[in-house]
Formats: C-alpha cells, structure tokens, sequence
C-alpha cells in the first residue's frame, strides 16, 4: 500500500482472536511464516482475503488481520474462484488440508489448478484427518493405524504434489512448516506468481500423527533427507553439499551420486529445470535414500483464468436493457 | 375444440368465430427428436403473435437429444395454442395434429378429440417404421382414425422436389419437411410467412440451405392453396386477439428470466455473476445470460453444481451479486452452501427450474415437486425466502423480486420456475424498466461506520462491505457467529439470538410483500389456490366456471415463504379451498403447516401440465352450487 506511512510488522497481521490449534501444533509455525511472509511482502489486509474449507488448518483466516473466509468442507477453492473473478485485483489465499483439498473437495483443487485461476493455495499436509479425530486421509500411507483402519489402512494414498502435476498446474512448491526461513520466502514466490499457485507444507500433526515426516524433516539428518531445489542449480544436497542427483538414462529415474565418487562431477548432476514437469514428476516421487525435493519444484507461465474471463464494468446499462427488451420479433399494439 | 370431420361444421365454426372474436386453435407438431419440431414449432408461434393472435405453447420432447428414429419413446411434439382471444394455456387436445412419423401418430391419440385433423406424411407409414412403433398394422388402413378426419399427404416426396432444384441428397432435402409442413399450417391459418422467411435469412450462411429451406416452406404453403382437399383444407384465419395497448414480442421463460436478472442488476447497480452447471432444464438460461456480459453479467461454468453456487457466494462475498442456477437434483447438491449462505448473510440468487423427480426423474417433464424442498430442505434452522414465476413472461418480474428480496435483506433467496415455464413461450408485453423502482442495497456509502454486522432492525441486513475496503476488514464463516462481532462464537446465548436474527430476517421479508389479491372472482364459495406455471390453466378453468355461474375464485401465490400477511383472511372469506399442483401436495402442506387451514387437493404427477377440463372437473366437485340455491 503506497500511501501507508507505517511498515506493517508480522505482528500487524494478526488477529485478536485467540489462536485454537493443539499447543505444540505445526500449523503455529506456518501461521507466524504467513504473517512474516505478508510483512515482507507488505502485503495490504483490504486487498487480501484469505478462504479456508473444513478443518484444522482451515481455521488460519481468522487468525490473519485480513479479510477471510471460512466456507465449507473442500469448497473453498470455489469460493476463492469467486471472489477472484469477481474482483480481480484481491490477492487470494486458499487454505487447505490434506483432508479437505485432497478428499471431500479434491475436484474443486483439480479445477482450480488446471483453470490456472490466480490464487495461492496452501496444503497443510499431515496426512491424517486432525479435526475429526485421528481417521486416516487420503494422504496416509498404507498401514496407518487409526480409528477408522484398527488393522492398518489399505488404501493407497495421493501424492499432492503429483496431482498437481496430473491437473497441469503452473507452480508447485513443498515446504516443511517449521521452516521459517524458507517458508515464507516459498510463500511469496507463490503470491507472485500469476497464476495457481499449490504449496503443500508437510505439516506436524502431534497428537494423530505425531511425527510422520521424521525421516524427512528430521533436523540432524534434514540435510541429507531434504534437497532444497532451485532453478538453474544442480541438484546437490548434504551436510558437505556433496551429494547430488542425477538421471538414470536407462530406467528414466533419479538416482543419488556422491561428488567425487566413481569419478561423479558436478557436470553429471542434473540442473534444475522449474518449467519441466517431467522433471517434476521425478523429484515429487524420490523415496529414501533419496531426498525429498523442497522449494519450488515446478513453475511456468501460462494464461490465468481471471486475467481472460470477463467481468467488464457494464457501460451505459439501462439502454442497453432497453435494447435487450425490444430484441426480436415485435408486435406494436399501442 | 374444433371438428373438421364435416365441411359444414367447419364453416358453421367460421362463422361463428368470425361473430365473436372468440376463437382459437391448438395444432401439434410431432415427429421425431431430430425433425426439427421445436424449430417449426416456434416458428409458428412468432407467426402468429406477429399476425395479431395471442399465443401460449407447451414443448414436450424426450431427454435423448436424437433418440432412435422412428420410436415412441424419441417423439419430439410442440403444441401451441392461438387465437384472438386472451390466451393461458398451450390447449388440452389439439385441432390439428401433424405427424411425421406412425410414431409421432400413436403417442400422441389418447390427446386427440373427435373431429380432430390429423395430418400425416404418408411416405413415413412404411412396414419398417410401423415396426419400430410397435405397429401391427398400419393405422391410416385399418380403420381405427375413424373419429378424426386424416389427410394423407406425401410430405416426405413434396419436399425433396420442392428442394431439388438446390442439389441436396435424399436425406439432406429431407431436414426440411419441417419447413414444408410449416408453411401448409401458416397458409392454413393465414398467419404470415415473412417471420420464418427473415429467421431463414438469418441463420444459414450458405445460400444453398437457405434457399433449400425457403423453398420448401413456399411449397408447403403453395399445397395449401392448390391442393383438391377443399372440404378439409379451408383456410382458417384467426382473428386479432384483443390485446392492451403495448408493445409485445415473445418470450420464453428462460430469456424473461435472463433479461429480468439483467434488468435488476441495473435496478441495483450492481453488477452479477452467474455461476452455473449444465442441466436439464435449466441450462437455458446459463446459454441466455453467457451473450449478456456486456450488460454487466459475468458468467462462469464451474465444474460442478457445489461449485457453481460456491463460486457464486465467493462473488457475493467479494460485492457483485452471485446467482446460480440449476434443477432439482443439482439443488439439493447445493443446499449445504445455501446453508453458509444465510449463516455468513449474504445475498445471492438461487434460481430451480424444476423437473419431474425423484433423482435423475423425467428431466425434460415438468413438475412442481421441489416446493418441499425449497422451503423446508436445509440442515439447522435455516429460512430462506422463497418466490415462484407463473409464466414465461412474469419470469422477469419474479427475477427482479428475487434480486429484491437478498439485497433488501442481505439473504440467500429461491426462485422457482419450471421446464415448462423455461421453455414455453408467450406473447409478452415489454416492460418499462424506467417505471420499475430502484433496487437499494447495503453496501456502505463515504460516511458509513461501525460494525459489519450492524443489521438494519426493518430488515435484519448487515452491512455488505466487501474486500478492497480498508474499513470493514472481517472475517466471516460457517461456523456460528457473534451477533455482533462476527468471530466465532460457541456461547448459548449467542446462538440463540442468531437463530431468533434469522428467523425474524424471514418474518420482516413479508413487512415489505405486496397485499395477496384475488385474481378473479369474489369472496365466497370455492378459491383455487395455486403457485407457479400452473396458472394460466388455474385462470383458464375459473374463467370459464365464472362465466357458467359458479361461485369460483382464484389466488395465485407469488411469495411461498414467507406467505403474504394477509392471506390467511383472504382464504377465511371462503367457504372452501382447492389447491391443484404437479405434485402430491406440497403447497396444501404449506398452507395447513402455516395458515392452519383445510384445503382439498388436486394433484397430477405426469409430466404434463393439468388440462383445463382438469381443473374444471375438480372445480365442480367442490363447489356449493349457489346459482340453484338462489333459485330456490
């Protein structure tokens, strides 16, 4: 906002409502990094709206000094659409679980993404249903034990970021929610772009799923379970930054080389291509050993939806309802 | 009804008509779903509200959109009925009745009175296509038209001669027998060919087809004027109908409800945005309002009916006016946001082009099933104000009071119509949008303060600030609410002053409803109490009874929730109440639900309007026969 004289601060951004998450919970980091991200951003709170679904994540608009919406379960994507389209200028945040986007409202996040309508959607992915106490989702791997699958669940989970990929979705990223370095930057890398943009944050649920993403966001061994991609870099990670990924020509899939080793050099690594969804495929479907692709993983530019769809101002109306009234075959009886 | 059997009947009839201006026909159209019936059918509706008459029609097709030819279940019909007289109804038989196909012949007897005219492309009666109707024998030989007079004309061949001149192939030439067939009925009427022939001009850009098709509806016409059938193929013009002074065009349901939404978004200046999903029979009006964007209707085809009213709520959010549209079925998908709708008190549009239910139902067959539904049909405690249209043409007005009624009070609101109103067409009076008063709605203005949801005590509407303004930045959702803050609120007390908001906000809805009025006749005796497109056949029936002396009146109920104040005095200034619908009772249920009354019921659930004589009968059935009474 030009005319503030004030820089707003993170704190700015919050609400004076009382935050309900569980003590402990990691939709708390991701809350602060989105404050922190809309301070840096100075982002304006009447331009901003922030839409949720159903769920523990979608609680988060109440706790942001911006406007907000809590819709109902899955729909918020269509919600947001709405406001979107019907105001183009607002900055549009959807708000999301793995419960709601992926499940009840999974259709709507298809569309959205394929519609390229420009919003900013956040998935906060723990992989189990928080708010309805402890069921499995359909992110939760095979074997999840919960209320609904005492002997393990059996059915095969989604993989967010591949459904994004599968909808033709123009930017995905992933994030870890204590990140509150790179979260926010990733968040505003989302708000910049034109376009959907799908974060998923694979986020802590500690009292259903406590703990879930250890083996990747584990903080000893985070440096060599995580690579953070950036476009135009090789794909190195590790505590010595000396590991690296590259492609399997033969089997068409990645596979991790130590630098140095069997006379691997930093030319054998494959160099991240952001506009390639194939590439994208790739690092969203690495299993251990190999690391788990973080930052933004895919982006290209493509035509958004509320950029074509019309909703011109109406000029000289009444005329023209005139002219609409008298269309046609007419029959003056006057 | 008319009996063409006897060349002395018929002229005895012209003279009779032409003594009292009172006369009108009924002709149906039918053949199969890709015979271009609807077209011919329309056409000759323009025709003859151009030529003076009033006109009411009644399209009746089958959902398949080209169903297997030749079958009983793929006929397409269109009925219209015309004359110069005040028009209600598309007729409950036809005067004449044209039958492409032994198909389209059978269905359509049981409607047909004795004396009716049938006319049949004969070529059609085939021993293969009596077959793929279920045909033993063929219906023109074996005696049983005997009460109809037939004419027997070889369409099929006529048109392909007629169109030869234009080089087209057999099948070709034969997609325009509808044209043929139309020109024969307006020389038979005398109803003026220039409407089709400007129409024809208009749509095929290849001069080829378009002169094929003028062709072949000079030459159904020329048959007319040269064929040797002069005691059954008379021309029959009808008289002008005696119309108000104005300016008429026609009009279907669906365009009246385009331009009606259109005109009101004027009214408020405010802008739309119509957020649809395709389905029978409401898609109709997405087609309409997709060409109107540059009047200030944005339109948007979701990926789904939940979708498409979300959206709509997300526009209604954001500050232009959400609408969304579909049929029974794709309400009830709906009806959770609906729900948000009235919980965050926002304004939008609901409009359900009913159809025959349950599920998936006759989509293309009306009903009016869905009153339950409107009314009753959401979790919690959740009013929603409900209005029906009675016509194609009272579609605009029902719009413009739909758009109203959520801006005036900040709430979601129903609006009933049907596929027989959607489709149906009539001639129609062209309102003056200038005499309509502006619509107010709640948007803050400069000078505005305080609370979002501060809510105006006449109405209960909160204020409908919108993203953008710096003043009223809020959140708002489905869960409970402050009444006064809008944050989430759990507290008993609080809920129980929101339910009491709600309901009150439904109550004050009728502060502001227009006195209910008796459409015709008098306090006393028996009043027929109806909603929604059954009126011009409700009008129709106490007409007639009126005129033979029967203690009738009729209501025909606009408001359906909540009811207008003054209905419940109305309806104890008669002795009995009649409440005929296209369902099992909803509206009887209504009425003993809120008015405490007792009402005798007529219900229908065909997929096809009531019939005058319908009405009639059961109008006779519970009449107190007061003409005799006084006699004695």
């Amino acid at each position: 906002m030009s005319e503030r004289a004030i820089k707003l601060e993170p704190k700015d951004y919050a609400t004076d409502q009382e935050v309900r998450w569980c003590p402990g919970c990691g939709d708390y980091s991701i809350l602060k990094a989105v404050h922190r991200a809309l301070a840096d951003a100075q982002a304006d709170p009447a331009k901003t709206v922030f839409v949720s679904g159903i769920g523990c994540s979608s609680r988060l608009p109440y706790y942001v000094e911006t406007y907000g919406f809590h819709t109902i379960h899955g729909r918020a994507p269509a919600v947001a659409s709405g406001i979107k389209l019907a105001n183009p200028e607002l900055d549009v945040w959807v708000v999301t679980g793995d419960g709601d986007g992926l499940s009840i409202g999974a259709n709507h996040l298809l569309h959205v993404l394929r519609r390229n309508v420009d919003l900013n959607i956040l998935l906060f992915n723990n992989e189990i249903y928080g708010l309805t106490k402890g069921q499995y989702s359909p992110t939760s791997r095979i074997g999840t034990t919960s209320p609904t699958s005492p002997k393990g669940s059996f059915d095969a989970p989604v993989n967010p970021g591949l459904f994004a990929v599968g909808a033709g979705a123009t930017f995905i990223a992933r994030a870890v929610d204590v990140d509150q370095k790179g979260l926010p930057v990733l968040l505003n890398a989302a708000r910049e772009h034109r376009g959907a943009a799908f974060v998923e944050i694979l986020q802590n649920c500690i009292v259903y799923n406590k703990d879930v993403f250890e083996d990747v966001v584990g903080k000893k061994t985070a440096a060599d379970t995580q690579i953070h991609v950036v476009h135009g870099q090789p794909l190195i990670y590790g505590k010595n930054r000396d590991r690296g990924l590259r492609l399997n020509p033969r089997t068409l899939t990645l596979e991790a080389v130590t630098l140095g080793e069997d006379g691997v050099t930093a030319a054998d690594l494959l160099v991240h291509d952001e506009t390639s969804p194939v590439l994208a495929h790739l690092l969203l479907t690495t299993a251990a050993p190999l690391p788990a692709a973080m930052g933004v993983i895919h982006r290209r530019q493509a035509p958004a939806f509320d950029a074509t769809f019309s909703s011109r101002k109406p000029r000289q109306r009444r005329t023209l309802v005139k002219q609409l009234l008298h269309r046609g075959d007419l029959l003056d009886r006057r | 009804m008319r009996d063409f059997r006897d060349p002395r009947h018929s002229r005895a009839a012209m003279t009779h008509r032409s003594n009292t201006d009172n006369v009108s026909y009924v002709v149906r159209f039918a053949g199969d779903s890709g015979d271009g019936i609807q077209l011919q059918g329309l056409q000759f509706t323009v025709a003859s509200a151009l030529g003076g008459n009033d006109v009411a029609t009644l399209p009746d097709f089958p959902a398949e959109i080209r169903a297997p030819a030749g079958t009983r279940y793929g006929v397409s019909a269109f009925q219209v009925q015309f004359g110069g007289e005040r028009i209600t109804t598309p007729g409950d038989s036809p005067d004449v009745l044209i039958a492409f196909n032994p198909a389209a012949l059978v269905v359509n007897l049981s409607q047909l009175h004795p004396g009716t005219l049938i006319v049949v492309d004969e070529q059609a009666f085939t021993e293969q296509r009596l077959k793929r109707a279920d045909l033993a024998s063929n219906p023109l030989d074996d005696g049983s038209l005997g009460e109809f007079e037939v004419i027997r004309v070889d369409i099929s061949r006529l048109t392909q001669e007629a169109v030869k001149p234009f080089g087209m192939g057999a099948k070709d030439s034969l997609r325009c027998k509808n044209f043929w067939a139309l020109g024969l009925m307006l020389w038979m009427f005398d109803q003026p060919r220039d409407p089709t022939v400007s129409w024809i001009a208009g749509k095929f850009r290849d001069a080829n087809l378009r002169d094929a098709n003028l062709a072949a509806l000079n030459a159904g016409h020329a048959y007319g004027e040269t064929a040797e059938l002069a005691h059954v193929l008379v021309q029959r013009p009808t008289p002008a109908a005696p119309l108000a002074a104005a300016e008429y065009r026609t009009i279907t349901g669906a365009e009246a409800l385009a331009l009606g939404l259109v005109a009101a978004g004027e009214l408020a200046d405010t802008e739309l945005m119509f957020c649809s999903y395709p389905i029978t029979p409401a898609s109709s009006l997405l087609h309409h309002l997709a060409n109107l964007e540059d009047a200030g209707v944005a339109t948007f085809q979701a990926e789904d009916e939940i979708a498409a009213v979300c959206a709509a709520i997300g526009a209604s959010y954001a500050g232009r006016l959400g609408i969304t549209s579909s049929s029974g079925p794709g309400i009830a998908l709906k009806t959770e946001a609906i729900g948000l709708a009235v919980a965050t008190e926002l304004p939008l549009v609901i409009v359900n082009s009913q159809r025959a239910g349950p599920s998936t139902g006759l989509p293309t067959k009306t009903e009016q099933s869905d009153l339950y539904q409107a009314v009753y049909g959401r979790n919690g405690d959740t009013p929603l104000p409900v209005v029906a249209s009675r016509s194609p043409g009272d579609c605009f007005d029902t719009a413009i009071e739909a758009v109203r009624i959520a801006l005036r009070h900040m709430t979601p609101v129903m609006l009933l119509t049907d596929g027989y109103i959607a489709n149906a067409s009539e001639l129609w009076p062209i309102p003056d949008i200038d005499s309509y008063p502006d619509i107010p709605t709640r948007k803050p203005d400069a000078g505005t303060t305080g609370s979002v949801f501060r809510r105006e005590p006449a109405t209960q509407a909160r204020l409908w600030a919108t993203p953008g303004d710096p003043r009223f930045i809020y959140r708002v959702g489905g869960i409970e609410k402050d009444f006064e803050t809008g944050n989430i609120s759990y507290e008993p007390d609080n809920h129980q002053a929101m339910t009491d908001m709600r309901r009150d906000k439904l109550a004050k809805v009728a502060d502001f409803l227009p006195d209910q009025t008796l459409e015709q006749g008098v306090p006393g005796g028996l009043v027929v109490v109806a909603w929604g497109s059954t009126y011009g056949t409700v009008h129709k029936a106490v007409r007639d009874c009126l005129r033979s002396g029967l203690a009738v009146a009729q209501i025909h109920i606009r408001h359906l929730n909540p009811l207008p104040r003054n209905l419940a005095e109305l309806l104890g200034q008669f002795d009995e109440i009649l409440v005929p619908e296209l369902n099992s009772g909803q509206l009887a249920t209504l009425l003993r639900d809120k008015l405490l009354v007792r009402v005798h019921q007529l219900n229908k659930v065909s997929g096809q309007p009531f019939a005058v004589a319908e009405i009639k009968r059961a109008i006779s059935e519970h009449v107190r026969p007061r003409m005799q009474e006084v006699r004695q």
